[in-house]
């Protein structure tokens, strides 16, 4: 944006008579990164206002959800028997279902919850989804630490393919998380319903991946090798979890015949990337069009 | 001159629907109701105002006039026709800005103007002139939820007024301010004008529409009904004629709505 000129009067080849609507598209958002920079400060001291642990909820709920799960997957119903680091196993599977979890429904509820700024201000709306989708990204980011803290303490054998398989499943999971709330933040303005469907997909998602069992489990299953294993693995975050396995969790195993993946991880996650990245294309066009009706249906 | 504004041809519809869940609009269906209905809100809306003009914008209720503001200031998009605008608008639609109401009135300042595309050095210069101006005093830090309407409407207000702004739409900015306080808004919005800013002022008050325009567009039904001179349209909305029982200050500051 040119700068001002002290009369107010905008000179004519600086200022082009053009559409007052925001531009719009993922590309705005970020060229306006300070308004982008105080949704996300807003968004975290929001989330946490008037609670006394405040920021420190985001380690106390996955820490509580781990126990409960090591305990009753883990210790009750022996899944750590035949999963060596078991622990290990679920916290890297949890941290990224959380991640999606998160995304999805903050990003689900993101327009709806600033209807008061939508209808009486013109700015790019994706900046509310992509918000949320950065908040989420900032709750995951000091729980992948204690992932690594914990895997050093353990004993952690460093392999670049690891570390590759890691930040594709972590970026992988992001651009499905960004195309998922951006649709359905949208989709949610028009059917309230939306947030429902999204609470019950999220809370089915625990049991979808291969986190409180390993996949060892799936191909043994009676999907294992059929049309179904795949339809399991077409799920983004079974590969972002196995992804993230791959690089936490097999570098404290050491030892590649106790760790079963399905064939080609690396391919399968880049596969995903690419699907992710037309996916993510669709819902920023779908975004748009159903972005001028906001300000009526809000 | 340059063209300020250019609104052409505008039409815009909304969507009304009486039937929501899909029990509803099963049942509508099978009796053959019809599911949703539109409303003409604008209808074929075309003009243009010129850099440095200050145009009054009147008409009944529900004649349109905050949906053309919406169209102007691009929350909405025209459904047929374009809208056009030179240079950054500032302004209010309707009264009380878009404020979040857990976040502070500190906090809202800095998000608004961010909005509105100020800068943070640029907003961290004006903000206590901004403060000055809204005088909500100590409840800076308060919840802008806390705040009474027309410490709401104050706050919206002097933000908008502080923006480096080409083009200021004004909504009936007017209505909840005490006095005083209406007294001060009218000095900012002549020194707009004496800026050789473009002004839109939305206002239901002949009074001040006459000090404050110098064009007055009625909008009737979604129609443009009227453009041209100041005391032309007061009269064509037969407002210059006083209602049995109108205060004379009431026409001097405006008591919009």
């Amino acid at each position: 944006m040119a700068e001002l000129t002290l009369s107010h009067q905008p000179d004519p080849a600086d200022w082009p008579l053009e559409s007052p609507a925001p531009k719009g598209g993922l590309a705005e958002v970020f060229r306006r990164r300070y308004l982008l920079k105080l949704v996300v400060k807003r968004q975290l001291a929001q989330q946490y206002a008037a609670s006394v642990l405040g920021f420190m909820w985001s380690y106390v709920q996955p820490a509580i959800r781990f126990l409960v799960y090591y305990f009753a997957v883990g210790m009750v119903l022996k899944a750590h028997v035949d999963t060596p680091y078991f622990a290990i196993h679920l916290f890297a599977g949890l941290i990224m279902v959380q991640f999606f979890n998160q995304m999805v429904g903050a990003g689900t509820r993101s327009v709806w919850s600033n209807r008061r700024l939508v209808k009486k201000m013109a700015l790019p709306r994706e900046v509310f989804p992509v918000a949320s989708v950065m908040v989420a990204g900032f709750h995951t980011l000091p729980q992948i630490g204690i992932l690594a803290i914990a895997c050093t303490i353990i004993g952690f054998t460093f392999e670049w393919t690891g570390l590759l398989a890691g930040l594709l499943g972590y970026g992988m999971l992001a651009v499905w998380g960004i195309a998922f709330a951006l649709l359905f933040s949208a989709l949610n303005v028009m059917v309230r319903d939306l947030q429902n469907l999204v609470g019950t997909i999220t809370s089915f998602m625990h049991f979808m991946v291969p986190m409180i069992y390993s996949y060892n489990r799936i191909a043994d299953s009676a999907i294992g090798g059929t049309i179904w294993e795949e339809v399991y693995l077409a799920n983004p975050v079974a590969t972002g979890v196995l992804l993230m396995q791959r690089c936490f969790w097999s570098g404290v195993v050491g030892d590649p015949s106790q760790t079963l993946y399905p064939d080609d991880l690396l391919l399968r996650g880049a596969i995903m990337l690419a699907i992710g990245l037309v996916f993510l294309f669709v819902a920023q066009r779908t975004f748009r069009r159903l972005e001028s009706r906001f300000p009526e249906r809000l | 001159m340059t063209e300020s504004i250019v609104v052409d041809n505008v039409t815009k519809n909304f969507t009304m629907r009486d039937h929501r869940t899909l029990k509803q609009m099963l049942v509508a269906s099978v009796r053959g109701h019809q599911i949703s209905d539109t409303f003409r809100a604008l209808d074929q809306v075309s003009f243009t105002v010129e850099q440095g003009e200050s145009i009054g914008l009147m008409g009944l209720n529900g004649s349109g006039k905050s949906t053309l503001l919406k169209l102007i200031n691009g929350v909405m998009r025209p459904d047929e026709g374009r809208v056009l605008t030179r240079g950054r608008i500032a302004g209010l639609i309707a009264t009380g800005a878009g404020f979040h109401q857990q976040l502070s009135g500190r906090d809202n300042i800095f998000l608004n103007a961010a909005i509105l595309g100020m800068t943070e050095a640029e907003t961290r210069r004006k903000f206590d002139d901004i403060v000055e101006f809204a005088d909500i005093g100590r409840f800076l830090d308060t919840p802008v939820a806390a705040y009474s309407s027309g410490m709401s409407a104050r706050l919206g207000f002097a933000i908008a007024i502080h923006v480096d702004s080409h083009i200021f739409l004004a909504d009936e900015v007017l209505a909840v301010g005490d006095r005083p306080f209406k007294r001060k808004c009218m000095e900012r919005m002549q020194q707009i004008r004496k800026e050789g800013r473009t002004l839109f002022y939305v206002s239901h008050a002949p009074g001040s529409v006459r000090k404050m325009c110098d064009r007055v567009i009625v909008l009737e039904k979604g129609r443009i009904g009227f453009d041209g001179g100041v005391d032309e349209g007061i009269h064509y909305l037969k407002y210059d004629a006083p209602a049995p029982g109108d205060e004379p200050d009431d026409d001097d500051l405006g008591a919009d709505i």
